[in-house]
């Protein structure tokens, strides 16, 4: 691990805005700063809260939002809640993991993207919806999925 | 400006409380008036969840780009969602002195010939808008008015007043729209007890999906002598379909910050916690913006308002995990564990957070607080359904927030009276099924609600906690899905209870197995492969969740299955003996495995 990265787990772990800190809000600050949980930050974080390793892998596993590799260059969430699925959810996912060449959810071997689904994307009133690097897009059908990802792909990494 | 002093214990007169308020209220009510009827233009977007999956986001750069080009002088806001969602990204106009002119599906283009022939050169598109706000006399030329739309013309709100009016993370605005006069109220003219009485007068019920009564659940925390309590406002809202908590705090966080407060008052308890789910951003930064400044102007801290009531208010981050939204699953994640729940007794009001007693409400409960102490709880008791006990009615007060998808016309968050029918909302406010299709099936409650058919009984249901219960639906949170002929009944149960597997916490086993084994076999069913025993076998395993699971994850995890089998069982009879699908059924199942360790 570079010194870079492991300044950015130590000012993230130790600069949080909030009053109440916990292990959990930690691991929240570190997932928003590198975009994943390395075993450095697991130490880092023991140390700040005065836990041991395995009390913060115990919270750090429980959470699927928590991934413990470097992130892929983007983010892919598919939306497959009752509204997005009675709305074709299940279309826009296969055209997915086509553009992705994925089976399921995971990363492209070429770390270019994640693929992953998500249980709500909250903007359940466009259904069904899809978030690129966080940024939500709804109304998508097949096509416009399949264009949307191929241009993430062709954009700068998001991590 | 803040009001800090150093001996907080000491009771002012309230003169002193409302001169403080009184000088917010003005510097509140200067600027908005700058903004409304100054010399620019003002121009609000939607940028709510909704707003932002249309769009809004890049009409916001694209308006600020344009005003820029063409030099025009304007302010620009961000709004949360007025609730007409479908009709996002919605963009409004209000020249000085003019209406406010909503346009409806706006794209850059768009967003750049409003700025030019609309905010610059001054002549509205009537042909892109979807309605006007203001004096009759303003009209523009051939626009209606926007409360003549269906979807808003009925509706009565009290917890989305300022929702798409107000910059939600301008505190000022806020209060410039009657905002924190509730919380002055009852600082100076009502002891905690007496602010307390106002909500059980009001028969407020909880918004979280149990509809307990808010003021009773107050009374157990205002009792608990002990120096360090704490109300907890629950945004875990996970359920899908749901929309209307994180509405509310991208929208107008104001109103629960405002409410937690008088919480706070009323139960004597000195800290807060607004728990939200990490991960989307404008909720939680909007909260954030007011609370901070809530500090700065000395209605949040020490001594609020100079009144002698101290009271800490913070956000709280939980991560991916539907069942921290349960009371005690929510407080293991405030303190950073594995949101798992705990056995109960101790209940919160003794055991809570941190071991310290405490209260927990839904964002929507807590929303109505100040309108409920402003006008009385006689007001809000006045609005909803009476009680009717031999039938098993309690009543239940005030307005529904309901978020509506799917097959729907009208897509979005409306708040109405309880007391109107479900046909009422589904078909006079959101205009039907569209493309001349067969309502089917409506979804209700989130994922451990249920799944009804949409017949004429259940159509002509009266939105009230306890009539949809006996239905066997929860009313809950508020979602409703709405289904049109193409969907399968049992498809859309598996679906929901692939997400009530994902999600259980893995604590006890009833819910953990049960889940995964109702999974297994809707999978079968789906499939075409289910057997006689499955239904049985089924009804079984949900017997057990619900006997001998720990929360209502597991409790009321049968649900979707037993009101599918109630209401649409010949669907399930098709699929096992004719091996004939009865819907658009997808031939992929995606049910995720990868779930917690």
């Amino acid at each position: 691990m570079d010194d870079a990265t492991r300044s950015l787990i130590s000012d993230a772990v130790n600069s949080q805005p909030q009053s109440t800190v916990t292990v959990l809000s930690s691991l929240l600050a570190v997932e928003d700063a590198i975009g994943y949980i390395p075993k450095e930050a697991v130490e880092a974080v023991a140390l700040r809260m005065d836990a041991t390793v395995n009390d913060v892998w115990a919270v750090a596993t429980f959470y699927p939002n928590f991934r413990f590799e470097p992130p892929a260059e983007h983010r892919i969430e598919v939306c497959w809640g009752p509204s997005c699925h009675v709305m074709g959810a299940t279309a826009i996912i296969a055209a997915a993991q086509e553009t992705l060449n994925l089976p399921d959810e995971g990363d492209t071997p070429d770390g270019k993207a994640t693929l992953r689904y998500n249980t709500c994307l909250g903007a359940c009133a466009h259904a069904p919806v899809i978030a690129i690097d966080h940024h939500l897009a709804g109304r998508i059908t097949p096509d416009s999925a399949r264009a949307r990802i191929a241009a993430a792909l062709q954009s700068a990494a998001a991590h | 400006m803040t009001t800090q002093t150093d001996n907080p214990s000491s009771q002012p007169a309230p003169e002193a409380t409302d001169a403080v308020f009184d000088a917010i209220l003005a510097e509140a009510q200067r600027r908005w008036q700058a903004l409304t009827a100054g010399d620019r233009p003002w121009i609000r977007v939607g940028t709510g969840l909704a707003g932002e999956a249309a769009g809004g986001f890049e009409v916001v750069a694209a308006v600020r780009d344009a005003l820029a080009r063409g030099n025009v002088s304007a302010n620009v806001s961000e709004v949360g969602t007025l609730g007409l969602c479908f009709a996002e990204p919605l963009l409004d106009v209000q020249t000085p002195g003019g209406p406010r002119v909503f346009y409806r599906e706006v794209t850059s283009e768009l967003a750049q010939r409003i700025v030019a022939e609309h905010v610059a050169g001054g002549h509205p598109l009537p042909e892109h808008a979807i309605g006007y706000l203001g004096e009759p006399d303003a009209a523009p030329n051939g626009i209606p008015s926007l409360n003549d739309h269906p979807m808003l013309a009925q509706q009565q709100r009290i917890a989305l007043r300022n929702a798409g009016h107000i910059d939600p993370s301008d505190l000022y605005q806020y209060v410039a729209n009657g905002g924190y006069a509730a919380l002055n109220q009852a600082l100076t003219a009502m002891t905690p007890d007496e602010a307390r009485q106002e909500v059980l007068t009001s028969g407020l019920r909880g918004r979280g999906g149990a509809a307990f009564p808010a003021g009773v659940k107050w009374g157990f925390l205002a009792g608990n002598p002990d120096p360090n309590k704490y109300i907890l406002c629950n945004c875990e809202e996970g359920d899908p379909g749901a929309f209307n908590d994180r509405g509310i705090l991208e929208s107008d966080p104001a109103t629960v910050v405002e409410g937690i407060t008088i919480a706070g008052y009323a139960c004597n308890a000195n800290r807060g916690y607004i728990f939200i789910r990490h991960g989307h951003h404008q909720p939680i930064d909007r909260t954030r913006a007011v609370i901070n400044q809530a500090y700065e102007l000395g209605l949040l801290g020490q001594n609020i308002l100079g009144s002698g009531f101290s009271f800490d208010v913070e956000v709280a981050l939980t991560g991916d995990s539907y069942v921290s939204g349960e009371e005690t699953a929510l407080m293991e994640a405030i303190e950073g564990k594995r949101s798992m729940p705990r056995y109960r007794p101790p209940f919160p009001a003794q055991v809570g957070v941190f071991g310290k007693p405490s209260n927990i409400n839904n964002v929507k409960t807590l929303a109505y607080v100040p309108e409920i102490i402003a006008r009385g709880g006689e007001w809000f008791a006045g609005i909803g359904t009476p009680a009717d006990r031999d039938n098993g009615i309690n009543g239940s007060s005030g307005t529904a927030i309901l978020c509506l998808s799917g097959d729907i016309t009208y897509t979005g968050l409306v708040e109405v009276p309880l007391g109107m029918t479900l046909r009422q909302v589904l078909f006079d406010m959101a205009g039907g099924v569209p493309n001349g299709k067969r309502m089917k099936l409506l979804q209700t409650g989130g994922p451990l609600g249920g799944v009804l058919s949409a017949s004429d009984t259940n159509l002509d249901l009266v939105l009230d906690f306890d009539v949809f219960r006996a239905a066997g639906a929860i009313l809950g949170s508020g979602g409703i899905i709405v289904c049109d002929e193409d969907t399968c009944a049992v498809d859309l149960t598996r679906n929901l209870i692939a997400f009530c597997q994902y999600e259980s916490c893995g604590k006890c086993f009833p819910c953990r197995m049960g889940m995964s084994h109702l999974l297994e076999v809707l999978e079968r069913i789906s499939n075409l492969q289910g057997t006689e025993e499955d239904l049985a076998l089924m009804r079984n395993i949900g017997e057990n969740m619900q006997a001998g699971s720990l929360c209502g994850h597991g409790q009321l995890g049968f649900n979707p299955v037993s009101s599918a089998l109630r209401y649409f069982g010949d669907e399930f009879e098709a699929h096992i003996r004719e091996k004939r699908h009865t819907g658009d059924c997808p031939e992929l199942l995606i049910s995720p495995r990868l779930t917690r360790r």
